[in-house]
């Protein structure tokens, strides 16, 4: 009995076995995402951070308007919808995109169900699906970002001290040296928040345009399984994961 | 795996099983009626019960963070040590927070 309990531990990580009972590769994407939710937490709390540090708009909320003394009311800035210009409809766009992801996870996991059944016809179907929806939030992100950086159709006056002396200006939208919106900072972490999930957006898309290439191909089918459909499944919802609090946090609060 | 399945039907010439699919659509519609909720929240509590706005998000978003970490990667059907190999870690989040929550605040007094 002792000798055994001696030799297990070295049988359990010498290879052969599977410690935890995850693959190799499954264990490599879990300990990934975990350092890659470091970043987005990092970012994320950054954002609250230096938002807190800025004045919140204290007045009545119909009155709003944008200014860079205080923080904008997300609501008021992301309101604008493709196809329906000089409405507004706060929230609406991105909370199509919510769903999109949301779904676009969905067919992930229904691809992930049929790899598990060694269906290859049902993994193509929903790998696909997969992908299409990855591409579908990926041009709603271009058409929003599009949307922040040209700005409202009436420019906000902002008024800035620059060598001792007060200049005011008309600001149309948003870049990373003027933002009709709010302060700096805002569009600031707007550009680099958006934009760290929207590249995890692309090489995600990127790697289930791999897989599904790979499963056309028959290469999981020849392997006998296909545990790659569920480590780039693995990624996929996790880049759903930082989403929601993208959502959360940027949109919501 | 394949013991899982009691009932297969013919496809291309091979025999597959029929897909289990009912969890995976039941996690979906749960994720979908917590982002309806949220937008509820968003546009019928009054602007100036801000903290409580704020706290019914972060719950909503944890739970759909639970079940799409759960459910859809699995991680409830890990084994019990990588289940917490990558729960425990998260504390070092939930300790940032708390930190800035606390002292943040002294950045604008500079």
């Amino acid at each position: 009995m002792a000798t055994h309990a001696a030799a297990e531990p070295k049988q359990l990580w010498l290879g052969g076995a599977e410690p935890m009972k995850a693959s190799y590769g499954k264990l490599m994407m879990w300990l990934f995402l975990l350092s890659d939710a470091f970043s987005f937490s990092g970012l994320l709390i950054a954002y609250g951070l230096v938002r807190y540090a800025h004045p919140a708009y204290d007045g009545e909320i119909d009155k709003f308007v944008f200014s860079n003394q205080y923080w904008p009311i997300p609501e008021r800035v992301f309101e604008a919808v493709p196809f329906f210009h000089g409405y507004q409809l706060p929230l609406v766009f991105v909370g199509l995109m919510t769903f999109i992801l949301i779904f676009s996870s969905v067919t992930m996991v229904l691809a992930v169900e049929a790899g598990h059944r060694k269906d290859k016809a049902d993994v193509e179907k929903w790998m696909l699906w997969t992908i299409l929806g990855g591409i579908t939030f990926l041009g709603s992100q271009a058409w929003e970002w599009g949307h922040f950086i040209t700005g409202t159709d009436t420019p906000t006056t902002l008024t800035d001290v620059i060598n001792g002396v007060q200049v005011t200006k008309d600001v149309f939208g948003a870049n990373l040296h003027v933002n009709q919106y709010g302060p700096q900072p805002f569009a600031d972490f707007f550009f680099f928040i958006t934009g760290f999930h929207g590249t995890h957006v692309t090489s995600g898309v990127v790697l289930n345009i791999i897989v599904f290439f790979n499963v056309c191909m028959g290469l999981y089918e020849r392997r006998g399984h296909y545990e790659m459909v569920e480590k780039v499944g693995l990624y996929w919802h996790f880049v759903d994961l930082v989403w929601v609090f993208v959502f959360t946090f940027f949109y919501l609060v | 795996m394949a013991s899982e399945y009691n009932e297969y039907v013919e496809k291309d010439g091979k025999m597959v099983a029929k897909p289990q699919t009912k969890k995976i659509w039941r996690t979906f519609w749960i994720l979908l009626l917590i982002t309806v909720l949220e937008f509820v929240v968003a546009f019928t509590l009054p602007h100036n019960m801000h903290l409580l706005k704020v706290s019914i998000f972060v719950i909503m978003t944890i739970v759909k963070a639970a079940y799409i970490m759960g459910e859809f990667m699995h991680l409830s059907g890990e084994t019990k040590s990588l289940f917490w190999t990558i729960i425990v870690p998260l504390v070092f989040i939930a300790w940032l927070v708390l930190a800035l929550l606390l002292e943040g605040g002294f950045i604008s007094s500079y």
